[in-house]
């Protein structure tokens, strides 16, 4: 008795949708195997896991304070990534977003009025777009590979984040620790649920999911960043200017990723620390992936990523484990989609006979 | 054909027993009889042609010969004795070598590197002296310590011929070896094969050009459908007679210059093309030079030749997939297009239908509807500001699938589950019904069923009936010669004139698509 992986005539739109949930399933029970190999009590460790950090009102506010980033940066990365636009930059997109909507704060401090925040999305936007400028112009101009480029300049943006917290936008009376001070109240994302810091990023979040949804499927724009991905050739022959497509590809992703960079240091925080995210930009490329690059897909792998956030830092409390907890469940997650994603051009053949695993190539 | 034009068998003068005698070879793919019980002979010291048409089965015989096919019946004799060549190291054992039209070299390794590898020894300083001995002695100049990205296509060639030298080869196998080449390169090259030749290696050659082979070879073996037409001595042909051999004679002969030139007057010239040059944007890209091209309204124009000599570039830079800098090149009336874009052009009334259906000409994996947008949304109006117009596109679809006759499951099948047949009926039906003034189509039938072809040449019949000029560029001669009223070839990126299709035989196109630029006596235009 043996398995033949064989290939299908066409690829399973099925099991496209299939494979995520897939490698949820596979994931959670990794995750029981690895309780268990630590010695702990599966059951009680998958409670605080998964279930605890979800079962009070102020535990689904906390999910959806984590989910927001999430998906407005996985949906924007989703709309780059089908038009094969590899932006892997966003976090460092996200930091430029809230160093500069943070520093719009702290210039108009301690003037308060209903413009402040519009003026720091604004500022959090351009800051996002203008870091993702860079590999930009440096792929249209020079062919520079923009996986690395967007990379490397996150590295740039930590250490500029830390530069500034540490220079000049430090609290004056601060006593020279390296943040800024704390933004004045109308610098601070309005809550919607008494009790929790559930902020108003969250339904914008949900709102953008449904804006690249829309724009994917029913703008010119979103079709020649579809085709671009799909056939590079027949977006030259329609007439799409393959340059132009690089450039909307990484402003929307650096825009989105810069505002949600704002809500964060406007939202949850606060006030500009020397770091503002727990690796949402990195995170969200797997949402991105785990949501099937489908803005709706996006939202409820967002929400699960989420999870892994809270269920670590829940871990952490009720189990003793480390914080690296959330990077492995993470990670076990996208290597078990890609591993059932190859069940999307392959099916398994169980074989009476003993026979070595073949593919046929098309 | 003349009673002199055929020696059968090889002409006696060569006392030597033959090298490889191939004997009634046959090969059937699915469909398709790639060889029919072939009978070859080769001798030592002697350059042998292998000519045919593509599809002709030269490959699959060398490849036979390599050891990369086997045959399904027939036997090889090397050296007087039977032997069963299984793989390429076979051949390479008995003293067969190759050099294959696309190479497989490493770009980033130096060549030394790259022939240690293929020989499977170490790259060492003896090798390098022998790599040293063997280019100079055969007039190969090749710089061993190089990259190969730095090299020109030529000199990358020239290492897989060193490579195959070094292993004292008695037969050279070469398929097609001058399509990437330079004419100086050629020069080159054919000094080396008759340096090779006098000293006893046998060369096989396989080509479709017919002067190389007329200066180059002693003997050819000419291939049609899988047999063996014709052995021939190709210093005493002509490049026509060649040519006859090679296509066959199903075609009026030259006695038809009498049938006038399509009338043409009083129509207005819709493109027009005036002296442009294109240099190869890669090492594996035609050049163009030369290209001067006139499409009349009405009128069906045919651009023959074998693929490879510049279609894909001309299909491109008609387009404005390949955007021109500088002025006075192309024109579409009283409009310069040479620097706009394929939206520009094809709003101006430019469409055109690639070669390749799956990936350029449409998109796999989206549904028709989408795919009728992709043309569509500039002429059809299918986007308006901005926003994709679904239902539109869906229309568009629709009436596409209906006038000609598209089958499939609706609008909403992915362009990927169409048969070849269908989906260019529906790539073809896209742009003729966005009524183009000037329709530039490449392949129209390639790898397309009968019924298909006759619908798309109709389609084109009537765009043209309407007042449109369109442009044929295709490989296939007897659809050129049914469809088209003017004709002219392409030919290593360089465009002949342009003659009236009734009053060409097979054997003219046979020439212009060999190179020649002009027919004697005959009327015609740029």
């Amino acid at each position: 008795m043996s398995v033949i992986l064989e290939r299908r005539p066409t690829p399973s739109g099925l099991m496209g949708w299939l494979a995520p949930v897939l490698a949820l399933v596979m994931t959670v029970a990794a995750s029981v195997l690895l309780f268990l190999l630590l010695g702990l009590p599966a059951g009680a460790a998958l409670h605080a896991f998964f279930i605890e950090p979800v079962s009070s009102r102020y535990g689904l506010a906390e999910l959806a304070v984590k989910a927001a980033p999430l998906i407005m940066i996985g949906v924007a990365l989703s709309i780059g990534f089908r038009a094969q636009v590899f932006n892997i930059g966003a976090e460092g997109q996200l930091i430029l977003g809230g160093i500069a909507g943070g520093a719009v704060a702290l210039a108009l401090y301690p003037v308060n009025g209903w413009f402040v925040l519009p003026l720091m999305a604004l500022a959090g936007i351009a800051g996002g777009m203008g870091w993702a400028a860079i590999p930009a112009l440096l792929k249209t101009r020079f062919g520079a590979n923009e996986i690395l480029t967007s990379l490397m300049l996150t590295y740039v943006a930590v250490l500029l984040l830390s530069y500034m917290v540490t220079g000049p936008l430090r609290d004056p009376d601060g006593f020279n620790f390296p943040e800024s001070r704390l933004f004045q109240s109308s610098a601070l994302l309005p809550r919607i649920l008494s009790g929790t810091r559930l902020h108003i990023g969250f339904p914008i979040a949900i709102a953008i999911a449904l804006i690249g949804w829309v724009f994917l499927s029913r703008t010119l724009l979103g079709f020649a960043l579809r085709i671009n991905g799909e056939a590079p050739r027949a977006a030259r022959f329609a007439g799409f200017n393959s340059g132009r497509l690089v450039w909307v590809a990484l402003l929307i992703g650096g825009g989105v990723s810069g505002l949600a960079g704002l809500f964060e240091v406007a939202g949850p925080i606060g006030q500009l620390l020397p770091n503002i995210s727990p690796g949402y930009g990195f995170t969200a490329i797997i949402v991105a992936f785990l949501g099937r690059l489908h803005p709706v897909g996006v939202v409820f792998a967002g929400l699960v990523m989420a999870l892994s956030y809270l269920g670590g830092e829940a871990a952490q409390i009720t189990m003793n484990l480390p914080v690296a907890v959330t990077g492995v469940f993470q990670g076990m997650l996208l290597f078990f989609l890609l591993a059932a994603d190859v069940l999307i051009n392959y099916r398994l053949r169980w074989s009476g006979k003993t026979r070595s695993i073949t593919s046929s190539q098309p | 054909m003349t009673a002199e034009a055929i020696h059968p068998g090889i002409a006696p003068g060569s006392l030597d027993q033959p090298l490889a005698e191939l004997a009634g070879i046959s090969k059937a793919y699915p469909g398709v009889l790639a060889n029919d019980a072939i009978d070859l002979v080769v001798e030592p010291g002697r350059i042998h042609a292998l000519l045919g048409e593509n599809g002709a089965g030269k490959s699959t015989l060398v490849k036979i010969l390599y050891g990369l096919l086997s045959a399904d019946s027939g036997t090889l004799r090397w050296q007087g004795a039977d032997v069963t060549i299984d793989s390429p190291n076979t051949a390479r054992r008995l003293g067969i070598a190759m050099v294959f039209q696309h190479f497989s070299l490493f770009d980033s390794l130096t060549v030394l590197e790259n022939i240690a590898l293929g020989m499977g020894v170490d790259a060492d300083t003896d090798l390098a002296t022998r790599i040293e001995d063997v280019s100079t002695r055969y007039g190969l100049p090749l710089d061993a310590s190089r990259s190969v990205f730095e090299l020109s296509v030529g000199e990358r060639q020239r290492i897989e011929i060193v490579r195959c030298l070094l292993q004292d080869p008695k037969l050279l196998v070469m398929d097609e070896p001058t399509s990437v080449l330079t004419p100086a390169e050629v020069e080159q090259l054919f000094v080396t094969l008759r340096r090779l030749a006098s000293e006893g290696v046998a060369i096989l050659y396989i080509s479709h050009k017919l002067e190389e082979i007329r200066v180059l070879c002693d003997t050819a073996t000419i291939l049609r459908s899988g047999r063996v037409v014709a052995t021939a001595s190709p210093a005493d042909e002509s490049a026509a007679s060649l040519a006859t051999l090679m296509m066959g004679e199903n075609a009026p002969n030259g006695s038809s210059l009498a049938v006038s030139a399509p009338s043409s007057q009083g129509r207005s010239s819709l493109l027009r093309v005036n002296d442009l040059e294109v240099p190869a944007s890669s090492s594996d890209a035609q050049s163009l030079s030369g290209i001067t091209l006139s499409l009349v309204a009405g009128t069906i124009t045919g651009i023959a030749g074998v693929a490879g000599n510049g279609q894909d570039e001309l299909l491109a830079v008609l387009t404005g997939e390949l955007t021109l800098s500088g002025l006075g090149k192309i024109r579409m009336g009283d409009t310069d297009v040479g620097e706009l874009g394929v939206a520009q052009r094809r709003r101006l009334g430019l469409s055109a239908v690639p070669e390749e259906r799956l990936g350029h000409g449409a998109v796999p994996n989206m549904s028709l509807s989408e795919n009728a947008a992709l043309t569509g949304f500039t002429r059809r109006g299918l986007a308006r500001g901005g926003w994709l117009r679904t239902g539109a596109a869906r229309h568009f679809a629709q009436e596409i699938i209906d006038r000609f006759d598209v089958r499939c499951d609706g609008p909403q099948s992915l362009a990927g589950s169409l048969s070849g047949g269908n989906l260019q009926k529906f790539v073809v039906g896209r742009e003729v019904l966005q009524a183009p003034s000037v329709l530039v189509v490449s392949q129209p039938t390639w790898g397309v069923d009968a019924g298909a072809a006759a619908a798309i040449h109709a389609a084109l019949r009537e765009l043209a009936n309407t007042g449109s000029a369109v442009l044929v560029i295709s490989q296939d001669l007897d659809e050129l010669m049914q469809l088209t009223d003017w004709l002219g070839a392409l030919c290593a990126g360089r465009l002949s004139r342009f003659y009236p299709t009734a009053s060409l035989d097979v054997q003219q196109v046979g020439l212009l698509m060999g190179g020649a630029n002009a027919l004697e006596g005959m009327e015609s235009r740029a």
